[in-house]
């Protein structure tokens, strides 16, 4: 298949039949600004940041939806262009209530970039914010649609990517908004909390509730893992601050088997390990009949060191059996059987896979 | 999986989560995926909206996914082998079958269509009540397609007749050739994050790392040279087993590492008197479980999430989980405590890492045998791995069955152990739900999925509702043959009449005071999908 030529900014380039010019130009290493455009779903040319000038064309298009021809001439950076950018932004900026000091997405929101790299003192405009009130009726997703762009993002990760199909667009022209049908809260509706909407949200519309003031995102330590609920096995970072679990974010780059998707319990279901009943000492009953009270580690395997030895002598190896589990690691179970067979001695060593 | 090794020589999920979104044909069953494996319910929903692939769903509840399958099969609770026996008659009879397959790559086809024979879709529609036609069209659509794609989970195998199940699953599959190709296979969809890894590391009664079985001497001389030690030739205790053990008195000890079964057994009643009749119960968990609470000691661990290793997901992948945060207080992480017991009863073992303990694993478990950390620093990879060059296997059987024919099971159908009667007159299904997992241990400890999903509920058919008196949201009593629990009703028509179904996560109204013990014969599954309740308004 022979490639189609066409320049940009002045570059030769080629590209396949079938793509956009958006494309075209990241596989070129070229910025094009974006924000409704996001992978994995259907491009809509909704927001038009991504303007572009096309050699005969009578009016500036956008570059995500405008597939690409033989010959075509593109431009990604007149003043032309980026006049419009700033038209768009400024307009996006003064229609919200985007107050970045108490915004969660402070140093992490596309629209406060893009404000930046166009170099927009001040918005001209003075537009009155909507005046939504912040929806707060669950304890994981916080909505503050005030910093809605109508990027529709949300709305196609919800339909596009989960296949959760819960978020539209609901009423038409100024009293335009998104979420669940018949206007319901998050909590109210359908919605699984899988956090897809929160996750591709570019502005501070949409944030994980738990983490508000609990770090900055360029105080966060990512730390890449793996989720400790079901077989998927998907690929995520714990956002750390201060020694904290403040939030889980998934990440595309990552790839197989979730390629940066979650589900709520990988979402929303780590907060268990900062838990004020987790167990932080040892445990020992020291008389049978009599309460579980603390006591050392030194004393503990001890006691269990002992008891285990005197129980082996008196009845044999066989009379001692060991419970492994489906939720401790590969080295953990490969070393729980190795001390139930070499140390013990015993035959029984067994799992709840059958549970 | 003692059914999918039999008929394959290996247990594991064939292929891989990627390629369920690029398939032809989905045949799920026993699996509700959208709930209890979201993400790969994820692939399946995409598959079918923006692939064009064709899904069929084989399940008496009507779970998520009915939504769009081209295909439902409701088949009353129990009867799974009945309706993939049926859905073999077709295909056999309106030869369907891959037989160029079937002749180079199988054995025992003709057993299986002597079996076969008499499950005429007449005949399984009066078993299973799956009417006929349904049944042949489904037939028709898997057998057709290039490609086809099994997703099975607990609701194939925990039924007295689960390895016989998953047999049938097997045959169905190799019968039209989809067993070895991308985007085919069976996929056995494990339930919790690592129960692969806890089998491929030996933690079964019968084999060692790597499925090497005990009774094999050169295995086991192998392992007696690398650890020093003898070690016993023959099969030891499954987990019913030794609580059948410790109520008998002859287990004195157990030494539970990061399991409940006081919330997970079947009959809770016997499994707490059995416990309570060891001399010593050892207890290691982040949270002081209904099982802790009852050890002589407990010894608090390390989560996930303050601790390295390793997990291997449902496609055979072995990934890193990394140390995020500090433990609270004294708590160790697992591998820590065996090793500083096993110092101290005087059988040195050194490690000071989890990656040491990976090194061993490397040596002594083919499968593993290239799986460094080093290399899957950036992405996990699939075993089998057996050297440092090797990619990891994306999908098994290719060319060749690991037992080397994919052998056929001539398999009957066999009605569940316990059925209604007039003192209880209702089937009780048990499972789990989108928001809790397991015994609770994690995810009541966490706000959202609380919030979500704060309490057990009955579902139960509007018809039975009326007929027992029993209101949405009321309070209602639950009994079967070994215990009742109190607990609230929500009248749904997810459930078909006359089966009712509520999770096992919940302490207050735990659905294993009720389940049936009786046991798979071969797997040793207990039969969590049917036992027979009464219900009333409480
Ligand atoms: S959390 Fe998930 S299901 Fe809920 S609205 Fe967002 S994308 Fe949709
Ligand atoms: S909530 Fe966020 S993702 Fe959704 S339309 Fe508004 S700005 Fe875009
Ligand atoms: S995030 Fe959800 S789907 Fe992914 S591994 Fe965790 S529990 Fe499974």
């Amino acid at each position: 298949m022979s490639g189609i030529k066409l320049t940009i900014n002045g570059l030769e380039v080629e590209a396949q039949p079938g793509q956009t010019v958006l494309e075209v130009a990241r596989d070129n290493h070229i910025y094009i600004p974006t924000l409704c455009q996001y992978p994995g779903t259907t491009n809509v040319g909704a927001c038009r940041v991504c303007l572009v000038e096309v050699e005969n064309a009578r009016t500036l298009v956008a570059s995500c939806c405008m597939p690409v021809t033989s010959g075509m001439v593109v431009r990604t950076n007149t003043e032309r262009v980026r006049k419009a950018q700033r038209l768009i932004v400024e307009l996006l900026w003064s229609s919200g209530d985007h107050n970045c000091l108490t915004c969660e997405r402070n140093g992490n929101c596309e629209l406060q970039d893009l404000v930046y790299w166009l170099k927009i003192d001040k918005p001209r405009f003075n537009i009155d914010p909507p005046g939504y009130e912040i929806e707060a009726t669950n304890t994981m997703i916080q909505r503050d649609l005030n910093k809605c762009i109508l990027c529709g993002r949300c709305v196609r990760a919800c339909n596009e990517i989960q296949i959760n199909e819960v978020l539209d667009f609901t009423m038409r022209g100024s009293e335009a908004k998104v979420g669940p049908a018949f206007d319901l809260d998050y909590i109210q509706s359908e919605c699984v909390f899988c956090g897809e909407c929160v996750n591709v949200c570019p502005t501070g519309a949409l944030t994980f509730k738990q983490a508000r003031f609990a770090g900055r995102p360029w105080e966060m330590k990512k730390v890449r893992t793996t989720c400790t609920y079901c077989g998927v096995g998907c690929q995520m970072d714990l956002n750390v601050h201060e020694g904290k679990i403040v939030s889980v974010t998934g990440n595309r780059e990552y790839g197989t088997p979730n390629t940066g998707s979650l589900c709520v319990k990988g979402r929303f279901g780590v907060d268990f390990v900062h838990h004020q009943d987790r167990l932080k000492k040892p445990l020992l009953r020291r008389q049978k009949g009599g309460e579980l009270t603390e006591a050392s580690w030194d004393e503990a395997i001890d006691f269990v060191a002992e008891r285990l030895s005197a129980l082996k002598k008196e009845y044999g190896s066989d009379s001692i059996a060991g419970l492994s589990s489906a939720r401790c690691t590969n080295e953990e179970n490969y070393l729980f059987q190795k001390f139930m067979r070499a140390v013990i001695g015993s035959r029984h060593v067994d799992h709840c896979a059958r549970l | 999986m003692a059914g999918l090794a039999a008929a394959f020589g290996s247990g594991a999920m064939t292929n891989s989560i990627d390629e369920i979104e690029f398939t032809e044909v989905i045949l799920a069953t026993g699996t509700n995926t959208t709930e209890n494996h979201p993400i790969i319910g994820m692939k399946v929903k995409r598959a079918v909206r923006q692939q064009g692939a064709k899904l069929i769903v084989i399940d008496p509840r009507e779970i998520a996914l009915t939504k769009y399958a081209d295909i439902w099969l409701r088949q009353k609770p129990g009867t799974d082998v009945a309706v993939l026996n049926g859905l073999m008659n077709v295909i056999i009879s309106e030869k369907l079958y891959d037989k160029p397959y079937v002749e180079e790559r199988t054995e025992g086809f003709e057993a299986l269509a002597k079996v076969v024979e008499k499950y005429t879709p007449d005949y399984v529609e009066r078993i299973s009540g799956v009417p006929a036609e349904d049944l042949k069209a489904a037939a028709r659509l898997y057998a057709k397609a290039n490609r086809a794609s099994i997703l099975y989970s607990m609701g194939i195998t925990q039924h007295i007749s689960g390895t016989d199940n998953v047999k049938s699953v097997a045959n169905l599959a190799m019968l039209c050739g989809n067993v070895g190709i991308e985007g085919g296979g069976v996929n056995p969809l494990r339930g919790q994050n690592n129960v692969q890894g806890a089998c491929d590391m030996g933690c079964l009664p019968n084999v060692l790392p790597a499925y090497q079985p005990v009774g094999n001497d050169e295995a086991r001389a192998k392992f007696e040279k690398a650890w020093g030690v003898a070690l016993p030739a023959t099969p030891g205790l499954t987990i019913m087993e030794m609580m059948n053990a410790a109520h008998a008195g002859d287990l004195k000890a157990l030494y539970i590492m990061g399991e409940n079964p006081m919330l997970s057994d079947p009959d809770l009643a016997h499994v707490e008197e059995s416990l309570r009749n060891l001399d010593l119960l050892i207890v290691q968990d982040i949270f002081l479980s209904e099982t802790a609470a009852l050890a002589d000691v407990v010894l608090p661990c390390a989560s996930f999430a303050e601790k390295d290793g390793t997990f291997t997901n449902t496609e055979r992948r072995v990934q890193r989980i990394r140390k995020a945060v500090e433990a609270p207080g004294e708590a160790k992480a697992d591998w820590e405590i065996i090793t500083a017991l096993s110092n101290r009863m005087g059988y040195a073992m050194p490690y000071t890492s989890a990656e040491m303990i990976m090194e061993e694993i490397n040596q002594l478990t083919p499968s593993y045998a290239g799986i460094t950390y080093g290399r899957i620093e950036r992405e996990g990879l699939q075993w089998p791995c057996p050297n440092t060059d090797h990619p990891g296997t994306q999908y098994l059987h290719k060319d060749r069955f690991t037992r080397g024919r994919g052998l056929f099971h001539a398999v009957e159908y066999v009605p569940p152990a316990e059925l209604p009667d007039q003192d209880y007159p209702l089937i009780l299904s048990t499972g789990r739900v989108l928001y809790q997992y397991h015994t609770g241990t994690m995810t009541r400890h966490s706000k959202g999925t609380t919030e979500r999903y704060p309490e057990n509920l009955l579902e139960i058919h509007p018809n039975d509702a009326t007929k027992y008196g029993i209101k949405d949201g009321s309070l209602v009593k639950v009994a079967s043959r070994r215990g009742k629990v109190k607990i609230k009703a929500a009248v749904s028509q997810r459930s078909p009449e006359g089966t009712v179904f509520m999770t096992f996560h919940f302490r207050e109204a735990a659905a294993n005071l009720l389940t049936n013990p009786a046991l798979d014969p071969v797997g040793k599954i207990p039969e969590y999908k049917v036992c027979a309740v009464r219900v009333e308004a409480a």
